[in-house]
């Protein structure tokens, strides 16, 4: 079913948690919620999931009044980032919760439970744990009981609030995989918090990505990346180098003589920053900003080069590394050429 | 073969003093007084103790503090908990007042106490009066021995649950919520659970101070022989006499019978306790 939120607000005192969000699923579509700590992500959820009250707004699921039901009657699959599994209840027990609560004529026979029970724990992958407790499981484990908890109850929509986050890195990226793989399987509509970019542009359909309770952005994760509207969004995505110039018709001009192609909403302006990727510079023998190489770094296929400018400014560029003379070494003085540039109209106030 | 050790090595330096402290501190205060009170009893022969903790009076006695105490303890579980579930759960003027008053029968001199329950639960008293009517005695009889029993044990359970129920998770009942669990379900099926615990040290600890009790107690019973007299005061009414042995063999009794007690519940604990957090 498809969730239409509409200029929700929340404000905890002075606060603004959220301020007139507004965003829209189609049925089975993967969103992911993504921001800094503090944006409003988690809010969000909560709303969703109606455990906490919007001030103002709507929220439309399946064309329903969703603000008017309990978190009872949503019928919504909530995972937590600490699990907030039962502990003194078994990992069967745990994942039959939302079944054996059920009042007596909704609730399925004894037999279907441990039947539903088996089926999902296959489907997390956890056979034969069911007799343990919580305490005696891995973290990854804890979670995917959670997972399973969760999809117990059939839930209309599932939300996760980053769910990995707890976890590290290696599990996350394996349990990342297989949180895909069941969102396909099962093709409920998702909604996954989370602050960790890369997770949510290898997860989602869609990205939202939200600042201090607005949403900056709303796209396909390759949108984002090729056309990000706000100079927030083009930081946080990613690393990010600044270098002040002017733009006129497209073209950023720097000190030094050299221009370079402006993408970006701004395509004229006296003052403004260039924004520009790791990946999206040339070393140049002139015409460029003349930097020292202060560190290298292999990574993979590339070397991460550290430059600083005379005026103390930091640059991060990622060079081939087949395509790089063995010569370069920290020290070095070399000078930057940006392929292309962002230049967004928020930037010039920095 | 590696042969076992006793103990494993540990990085904190001075166990060997430290645990020689403990035992030597243990054995001064609690072990070396209770062997004094097992070794007493004997100078009347097998059968003389036999005869002298099986007289009717002081069958009556140990049947009246063991089932008052049982009784108090576990009506301190019940409205204790309530009394935490409100100072822990809601906000509200005077909460803190609330919290220290619990506290007040921890402080109050038993003896104190006593006097002020009688003065209430008499016949005349601000409740008695309204209870004489009903037919129901208080001050007087086995049921004012409850009531003393429970004065004195509610803070243990309050205190006892208190912390838990302060940390117990949110995310716990909103999980609950979302997974369509009603209150009433909420609060039996994930609160309660979780503080089960809790709840069996609370009640060990209003059990042991109940039977323990005295002051209070004296007062308000009226301490009739075989209706409303405890085993602690019969224990005194006959070291008065001088019956030395006597007054130690009822205490034998009560040791035993309280050790196995406590015991028991100790044993429940770790059972609730394995569950939650092997």
């Amino acid at each position: 079913m498809s969730l239409s939120v509409e200029n929700v607000s929340k404000r905890f005192g002075r606060f603004a948690a959220l301020d007139r969000v507004s965003l829209a699923a189609v049925d089975g579509e993967f969103l992911a919620l993504l921001g800094p700590s503090g944006s409003g992500k988690t809010s969000l959820l909560r709303v969703l999931a109606g455990l906490s009250r919007p001030d103002e707004g709507r929220v439309l699921f399946g064309g329903e009044d969703f603000l008017r039901l309990s978190p009872r009657e949503r019928r919504v699959g909530m995972v937590f980032q600490h699990y907030a599994l039962f502990r003194h209840m078994t990992v069967a027990d745990n994942v039959a919760f939302g079944l054996k609560v059920r009042p007596r004529r909704d609730r399925p026979p004894g037999t279907e439970i441990a039947a539903r029970v088996k089926r999902l724990l296959a489907l997390v992958q956890l056979e034969g744990l069911d007799k343990r407790y919580p305490a005696q499981l891995s973290g990854g484990q804890r979670q995917r009981v959670a997972l399973a908890r969760a999809l117990a109850i059939e839930p209309r929509m599932l939300l996760l609030d980053e769910p990995f986050g707890a976890l590290d890195a290696k599990v996350r990226r394996e349990l990342r995989r297989w949180l895909r793989q069941i969102h396909d399987e099962t093709g409920v509509t998702t909604v996954f918090v989370t602050h960790d970019q890369e997770e949510a542009m290898d997860l989602a359909d869609r990205v939202v990505v939200l600042n201090a309770g607005r949403v900056e952005q709303i796209g396909r994760p390759a949108e984002l990346q090729a056309a990000p509207a706000t100079a927030f969004v083009f930081d946080f995505l990613g690393d990010s180098n600044r270098l002040p110039c002017k733009v006129v018709d497209g073209h950023a001009m720097f000190d030094g003589g050299f221009s370079a192609p402006a993408l970006g909403p701004v395509r004229d302006a006296p003052h403004a920053v260039a924004r520009f990727r790791p990946h999206e510079v040339d070393l140049a023998v002139e015409g460029g900003v003349p930097v020292t190489i202060t560190h290298l770094s292999a990574r993979g296929a590339l070397i991460r080069a550290e430059c600083q400018a005379e005026d103390g400014a930091l640059f991060e560029v990622d060079l081939l590394r087949d395509a790089t003379p063995g010569s370069l070494a920290a020290g070095a003085k070399v000078r930057l050429r940006p392929r292309r540039v962002f230049v967004f109209a928020e930037a010039a106030a920095t | 073969m590696t042969a076992r050790r006793w103990i494993e090595p540990s990085v904190l330096p001075g166990f060997g003093p430290a645990l020689g402290f403990t035992l030597f501190w243990l054995g001064l205060l609690v072990v070396l007084p209770l062997a004094a009170l097992v070794a007493r009893p004997w100078e009347l022969g097998l059968e003389g103790f036999w005869r002298s903790v099986t007289e009717p009076r002081v069958l009556a006695a140990l049947r009246l503090s063991f089932g008052a105490a049982l009784a108090a303890a576990a009506v301190n579980v019940v409205f204790g908990l309530v009394v935490t579930w409100v100072l822990v759960r809601y906000d509200f003027p005077g909460r803190r007042f609330a919290d220290a008053v619990v506290d007040l029968p921890f402080a109050l001199p038993t003896a104190v106490a006593g006097i002020a329950l009688t003065a209430i639960y008499a016949g005349n008293g601000w409740i008695g009066s309204f209870l004489e009517p009903l037919g129901i005695k208080v001050a007087y009889t086995p049921l004012g021995v409850l009531v003393a029993m429970v004065f004195v044990g509610l803070p243990f359970v309050v205190r006892s649950v208190q912390p838990v129920m302060q940390d117990l998770d949110a995310e716990l009942e909103e999980a609950a919520e979302t997974l369509g669990a009603n209150p009433v379900q909420r609060v039996v099926k994930v609160i309660l659970p979780a503080l089960a615990p809790a709840c069996v040290t609370g009640f060990a600890l209003a059990f042991a101070r109940a039977l323990g009790e005295y002051g209070s107690v004296i007062f308000i019973a009226g301490n009739m022989p075989l209706v409303s007299e405890i085993a602690p005061l019969l224990i005194v009414i006959r070291l008065e006499q001088f019956d030395y042995a006597g007054a130690a063999a009822v205490g034998l009794v009560m040791l035993g019978l309280a050790a196995l007690g406590l015991l028991t519940i100790n044993l429940s604990q770790v059972i609730l306790a394995r569950r939650g957090a092997a």
